[in-house]
C-alpha cells in the first residue's frame, strides 16, 4: 500500500500542508508540520516566477531563492525528512522549468530515490502530460493533477487521466492565498469529481483557518492549506517552528473531527 | 497522389508546438479558456467579416499601409547592398504593436469579453492595447513593472489618458517578464469576462500563432512593395527581436522563398559575456508564460533578469516560432550591443531623418555590418519597427545629456 493509499484510508479527512522549501528553518518545520497532526506535506519548490500564487507564497519563493535554495538543497531536504518520517506522504509542488530542466526522467528518478511520493506542476496540464508524467509513472512517483472550476465535465477524463495520488480541487479561479470559494460549490464540486474517480479529492486555494477548513473536511478527503503557514514563517523567520505546530494542531483538529460532529 | 509541399509556414501543429517548442504549458483553470480562445479564433480565420473589419481598421485607423522607404543616403554611406525600410514607425501609436492589438481586441468583441488586460515593459505594447481599448469602449487594466513605471513615465501617463488604469507590478524585479507573471494572476481570476492581449508572438499556444498571424500584414505588404520598386524579392530580411513579433511578422511570409536570407537581431546588452537579453545566443530551452522556448536561466531552471537599453527587447525569452526557425537554421540570429544600437540611433537619424525606436536600431545596426560585405546590386529590408521619440530620454541620458 502507499503512503498516499494508507494516509487516505484513515477513517478521517487529511490536511495536506504546504511550505516553501528553503523558506525559514524548513527541516524545523516539517517536524512541527507532523508532529502538529499534518497528514500530508507539499513542498514547495521555489521559483523565480511563480505565475499562479498570491504575493505570500510569492514572497516565499523570493525569501527562499535569496539564500541561495538550489534544487539539490530541496531533494537533501526531501531525503532527510524521508529518513525521519517514514510513513507521511510527500509532495513536491512547483512549476515546470526547474522540474524539467535537467531532464524529466532526472527529475523523476531524484524524486524516487529522496522518497518523494507525489509531484504537482501547476503549469503542466494534461495536454502536456509528455513533458513529465510518463517519466514520474515509470519511476513508481504519482503525477497529482489539479482540478479547478473552469474544468468543465468534457475535459475532467482527459485530467484524470495519468493521475495518481489524490486529486487537487483549486476551489476558485484564481492564485493562491486570496479569496475562499463558496461553501456550497465546493460541495457541489467534491461530489462530482468523486463521482468520476476513486482517487481521494483534497481542496485547497484560499483555505486559511480551521473554521474555513471544517466545513471543507465535511465532504472532501483532504483540505491543503498553505499562505497560511507562509504567512507565520515570514513572521517568525527560522523561529517558526513552534508556532507553525500550534496552528497545525487548531487546523488538524478541526480537519480531522469535522465528519464526526453530527449533522 | 499529391505532393504536399515542403512549408515552413504551416506551423504550428494541432496542439501548438513548433518542433519542440512552444505548447501550452498553463495552469488548469486557464486551460479551457485558452482551448476555447482557439476555437473562436479559427471560426473568426474563416470568416470573412472578421478580415474585413480588421483590413478595414489597418487601413483607415493605423494608417496601412506603411511606406517601404529606400534609404538612399545610410545605402550610399554604407557602400553595399541597397537597404529599404519597412516603416512600421508611422503606424498610428508609433510601432508594430497596434497590429495586433487590433486583431486581439477584435476577437475579444467576437468571444464577447468585456475587459481587457495586457502587459508592457517599455509602454509601446500597454500604449497600443490602451488605444484600441479606447477606441472599441472597454475598461482596460495594464500590468507593467514598477521599475519601468518608474523610468517610463511619459509612456504611463499616455495610457491614463486613453483611460487605460495602469497597474504598478512590485512582485520580483519589477520589470517586463514580472509584468506578464501578474497579469497572468489577474486573468487566471477573471476568466469569466476578460481577455488578455498579449503583446508578442509568445505565452500559450495559440498567442504565438495569431499575433503572428495579424503581424504577418507587415510581410505581405513589403513583399508586394518591394515586387513593384525593384521587379524582384529581397536578398535579406533583416528585424530586431524581443519576444519578435515584428520580425516574425516580416519574415514569415518570405520563409519558403529560400533565395532571402533572414536575419534576427538579438540584444546583446553589455556584451554576451555581461548583462544582455540574447535568449537564444545566451540562454537555453526551458518553459515560462505558457510556452517551451529558450530561455535565460541558470543551471537549476530560475530565471535570470534580462538587460538591454532598448527596454522593448529586456525579456528573458523569445518566441517559440523563433527558438524553431534557430533550430532548423531558416533564420540567423546575432547579437547588437547598446553601444552598437546607440550609434545606429544616431546614424539613422542624421542620414535618413528617421528616428528609429532603439529596438529598430538594433537592426539598423545589423544592417550597417552586414550591408558593406554585399554587392551593389543586392537588397536589404529592415524592420523600422518603431519610432525613437519614446527614447529620446534613455539616448540622451546614456550620451550624458541632461534635457
Amino acid at each position: 500500500m502507499t503512503r498516499f493509499a494508507a494516509t487516505f484510508a484513515k477513517p478521517r479527512p487529511a490536511l495536506v500542508a504546504f511550505i516553501t522549501a528553503g523558506d525559514g528553518d524548513t527541516a524545523a518545520n516539517l517536524d512541527a508540520l507532523v508532529v502538529g497532526g499534518a497528514d500530508v506535506i507539499e513542498l514547495g519548490m521555489p521559483f523565480t516566477d511563480p505565475m499562479a500564487d498570491g504575493p505570500a507564497i510569492q514572497a516565499a519563493n523570493l525569501r527562499s531563492l535569496a539564500k541561495g535554495t538550489t534544487t539539490a538543497d530541496i531533494f537533501a531536504i526531501a531525503s532527510a525528512f524521508r529518513q525521519r518520517h517514514p510513513e507521511t506522504p510527500l509532495v513536491l509542488m512547483g512549476y515546470a522549468n526547474p522540474m524539467t530542466i535537467r531532464g524529466s526522467d532526472w527529475f523523476a528518478a531524484e524524486c524516487a530515490k529522496a522518497g518523494v511520493d507525489g509531484v504537482i506542476c501547476v503549469d503542466i496540464p494534461s495536454e502536456e502530460d509528455a513533458e513529465l508524467g510518463p517519466s514520474l509513472r515509470a519511476a513508481g512517483v504519482d503525477l497529482i493533477r489539479l482540478a479547478t472550476p473552469t474544468t468543465d465535465p468534457a475535459r475532467l477524463p482527459a485530467v484524470l487521466d495519468g493521475a495518481g495520488g489524490f486529486l487537487y480541487y483549486v476551489s476558485v479561479a484564481g492564485i493562491t492565498g486570496q479569496q475562499q470559494a463558496a461553501q456550497a460549490s465546493i460541495d457541489e464540486a467534491v461530489a462530482r469529481l468523486k463521482a468520476a474517480t476513486d482517487l481521494p479529492v483534497a481542496v485547497g486555494f484560499g483555505v486559511r483557518t480551521p473554521e474555513q477548513a471544517a466545513p471543507i473536511a465535511k465532504v472532501a478527503d483532504g483540505v491543503v492549506v498553505g499562505s497560511a503557514f507562509i504567512d507565520i514563517i515570514a513572521q517568525h523567520g527560522d523561529a517558526a517552528a513552534p508556532y507553525v505546530e500550534a496552528f497545525t494542531r487548531l487546523l488538524a483538529d478541526a480537519i480531522h473531527g469535522a465528519k464526526e460532529i453530527a449533522a | 497522389m499529391t505532393d504536399i509541399p515542403n512549408s515552413l509556414r504551416t506551423g504550428p501543429d494541432a496542439r501548438g508546438h513548433f518542433g519542440q517548442f512552444g505548447g501550452r504549458y498553463v495552469a488548469e483553470t486557464l486551460m479551457p479558456l485558452i482551448l476555447d480562445l482557439e476555437r473562436h479564433y479559427r471560426a473568426a480565420q474563416a470568416d470573412p467579416a472578421f478580415k474585413a473589419e480588421f483590413d478595414y481598421l489597418l487601413k483607415h485607423y493605423v494608417g496601412r499601409p506603411s511606406p517601404l522607404w529606400f534609404a538612399e543616403r545610410l545605402t550610399e554611406h554604407l557602400g553595399g547592398a541597397k537597404i529599404y525600410l519597412k516603416r512600421e514607425d508611422l503606424n498610428h501609436t508609433g510601432a508594430h504593436k497596434i497590429n495586433n492589438c487590433i486583431g486581439q481586441i477584435l476577437l475579444a468583441k467576437r468571444m464577447g469579453k468585456t475587459k481587457i488586460i495586457a502587459e508592457t515593459g517599455a509602454g509601446q505594447h500597454g500604449v497600443a492595447t490602451a488605444t484600441v481599448a479606447a477606441l472599441f469602449g472597454l475598461p482596460c487594466t495594464i500590468f507593467m513593472g514598477a521599475v519601468d513605471v518608474a523610468r517610463q513615465q511619459p509612456n504611463v501617463f499616455r495610457m491614463k489618458l486613453l483611460g487605460a488604469e495602469v497597474v504598478a507590478v512590485e512582485s520580483g524585479a519589477k520589470t517586463l517578464k514580472d509584468a506578464m507573471n501578474e497579469a497572468l494572476r489577474h486573468w487566471v481570476a477573471n476568466v469569466h469576462d476578460t481577455f488578455y492581449i498579449i503583446g508578442t508572438v509568445a505565452g500559450p499556444h495559440p498567442y504565438p500563432e495569431l499575433v503572428r498571424d495579424f503581424q504577418s500584414v507587415i510581410g505581405d505588404e513589403a513583399r508586394e512593395q518591394i515586387l513593384e520598386a525593384e521587379g524582384r524579392l529581397p536578398d535579406m530580411l533583416i528585424a530586431p527581436v524581443g519576444g519578435g513579433s515584428n520580425a516574425i511578422g516580416l519574415f514569415h511570409p518570405f520563409l519558403d522563398d529560400g533565395g532571402v536570407e533572414i536575419v534576427g537581431v538579438e540584444a546583446a546588452g553589455e556584451g554576451l559575456d555581461k548583462k544582455h537579453a540574447a535568449s537564444l545566443a545566451g540562454g537555453r530551452p526551458g518553459i515560462l508564460h505558457g510556452n517551451k522556448t529558450y530561455l535565460l536561466q541558470d543551471e537549476d531552471g530560475q530565471i535570470t533578469e534580462a538587460h538591454s537599453i532598448s527596454a522593448g527587447l529586456d525579456y528573458p525569452g523569445i518566441g517559440p516560432e523563433h527558438s524553431w526557425l534557430h533550430e532548423i537554421g531558416r533564420v540567423r540570429y546575432e547579437p547588437v550591443t547598446d553601444d552598437e544600437a546607440l550609434a545606429s540611433f544616431q546614424k539613422l537619424t542624421k542620414l535618413e531623418g528617421i528616428i528609429p525606436a532603439l529596438e529598430s536600431a538594433h537592426a539598423i545596426a545589423a544592417a550597417e555590418r552586414i550591408a558593406p560585405t554585399m554587392d551593389k546590386d543586392k537588397i536589404i529590408i529592415v524592420n523600422c519597427s518603431g519610432r525613437g521619440d519614446k527614447d529620446i530620454f534613455t539616448v540622451a541620458d546614456a550620451l550624458g545629456v541632461k534635457l
